[in-house]
């Protein structure tokens, strides 16, 4: 891809330089620290950058990163990628989605695979081209399956919104998105039942900044205040991030625990309000939503609201939707990776039967994935 | 990776919906109806995920971070460089 190519020249380049400046400051600073913290990157753009800088090996051992589970397609559970394969393989479907769910194994296979079968998937940038394929092809129904964190949300209230402007008769919506606070929540409290026994529960968070240009930093306020985790609202060039662990360093020097924003250039307080109206004019929670990995988290999903079944694919092909849950292959730990419990290369058959080509887990998915950062950066490639 | 270069809105549609902006000299459209009427005007400076204007972005902050991305494009050839710009606010992490 070609934007990582952009991101390779960093290396050679200024910021190689500027990311080991910030080094030597985190390190020296680190070094006040009064036991070693676990911060968790809830982003898989943050892992990318922390695994392609090498930062474990760059900041000192008292400083642990823990990669969360901030990669909307390797959170995506098999059952509901079943429902994209089902969805695509109606006559009558054009199922249409973002670039990344191509590759991603359901149980019966992957749309990649729905594809070579005669299915009609269509990969797109944007949304709202569902409208013009919409137009080109009345006798179809067009299946927009929509994924994504908050930052993806309105634009998918926004297609819905035009649909009905426009009366757009033949596109329907397979709603996946999940929401940050929720599953932070979660990881919080799953990992403290088990905090005798790991003994490193996470202690800050680094914030996808994305989600806050729309959310506004203010869906992280309860983690200092409730669960005295500091949260840093992080961008996601290098010199970001690196920033954003040197202000949650600073934090614990400094005994603070507070809510701080590092992109300052975009994410505000509020955020986008207009994009939270759209969001809550469609959207309403589902009380659980299934996490590849994690399991069950409540309240961490959102579906169409029942004012728009007719535009909801889930309900118009329930009969031909299942609803077991389909477990994961039985050696994969990427639940425990993203709890931070464990690493990729503990897991049995990572970088052997599991690869980037060949995942087996969701980790291993997309190139954001904390298997697949590892993989690539491991030199394993 | 986001790297989310900032782009300049060039031109707002009559109805508001659509706006051309000019990423490093790319020129495409993006839809701006996530944005409050009336609150991004031609020469602002904006943030894109997929086709949208998502927000603003200061005005010293993006002219700050433009001059970091032409040094870093300026290493590439030109279908590189339209391509890596293109590739830009299509953010895996969403
Ligand atoms: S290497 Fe593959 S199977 Fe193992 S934990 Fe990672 S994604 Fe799962």
């Amino acid at each position: 891809m070609k934007a990582l190519e952009l991101k390779n020249l960093y290396d050679d380049f200024r910021d190689g330089k500027t990311i080991q400046a910030y080094a030597k400051r985190i390190a020296a600073d680190a070094k006040k620290l009064k036991r070693p913290i676990n911060i968790m990157e809830v982003c898989g753009g943050h892992t990318h950058t922390i695994m392609k800088f090498g930062l474990p090996q760059l900041l000192p051992e008292t400083i642990n990163f823990i990669h969360g589970p901030g990669c909307p397609v390797c959170i995506m559970p098999k059952e509901r990628i079943d429902h994209a394969y089902l969805l695509a393989m109606q006559p009558e479907v054009i199922l249409v989605t973002l670039g990344d769910m191509i590759k991603v194994p359901g149980s019966r296979g992957s749309l990649q695979d729905a594809r070579a079968k005669g299915a009609d998937v269509r990969f797109v940038y944007s949304p709202m081209e569902c409208i013009a394929i919409a137009q080109a092809h009345p006798d179809k129904k067009i299946i927009f399956f929509a994924i994504g964190f908050e930052t993806t949300t309105p634009m998918s209230a926004v297609l819905i919104d035009q649909v009905i402007a426009l009366n757009i008769p033949n596109i329907l919506f397979h709603i996946n998105h999940v929401t940050v606070p929720e599953v932070m929540v979660e990881l919080i409290d799953s990992r403290d039942v088990h905090v005798d026994s790991y003994n490193n529960q996470i202690d800050a968070f680094l914030g996808p900044s994305h989600v806050s240009v729309i959310s506004g930093s203010k869906i992280y306020e309860k983690f200092p205040k409730a669960y005295g985790r500091p949260v840093v609202v992080t961008g996601f060039e290098p010199v970001d991030a690196m920033e954003g662990i040197s202000m949650i360093v600073k934090q614990f020097i400094e005994e603070r625990c507070e809510l701080e924003i590092q992109y300052k250039r975009v994410v505000s307080y509020e955020g986008n309000l207009k994009a939270q109206a759209l969001i809550e004019k469609y959207f309403e929670k589902v009380s659980l939503f299934r996490w590849r990995g994690l399991g069950n988290v409540p309240d961490s999903g959102l579906k169409l609201r029942e004012a728009f079944d007719a535009y909801n694919a889930e309900v118009i092909y329930r009969d031909i939707l299942p609803i077991a849950q389909i477990e994961d292959h039985q050696l994969c730990i990427c639940g425990d990776i993203l709890r931070g419990i464990a690493k990729p290369p503990e897991c049995t058959i990572f970088g052997t039967a599991c690869r980037p080509n060949s995942p087996v887990g969701s980790c291993m998915v997309s190139s954001e994935g904390a298997c697949s950062a590892y993989y690539k950066y491991g030199n394993l490639l | 990776m986001c790297l989310s270069i900032p782009s300049r809105v060039v031109n707002v549609s009559e109805d508001r919906t659509m706006c051309r902006v000019d990423t490093m000299g790319v020129q495409r459209d993006a839809n701006l109806m996530m944005m409050a009427e009336e609150s991004i005007e031609v020469g602002d400076y904006v943030l894109l995920h997929i086709g949208f204007v998502m927000n603003k972005i200061d005005e010293a902050e993006a002219l700050a971070s433009i001059e970091t991305y032409r040094e870093i494009l300026e290493l590439m050839d030109e279908e590189e460089r339209r391509q890596a710009i293109l590739d830009d606010d299509h953010c895996e992490n969403r």
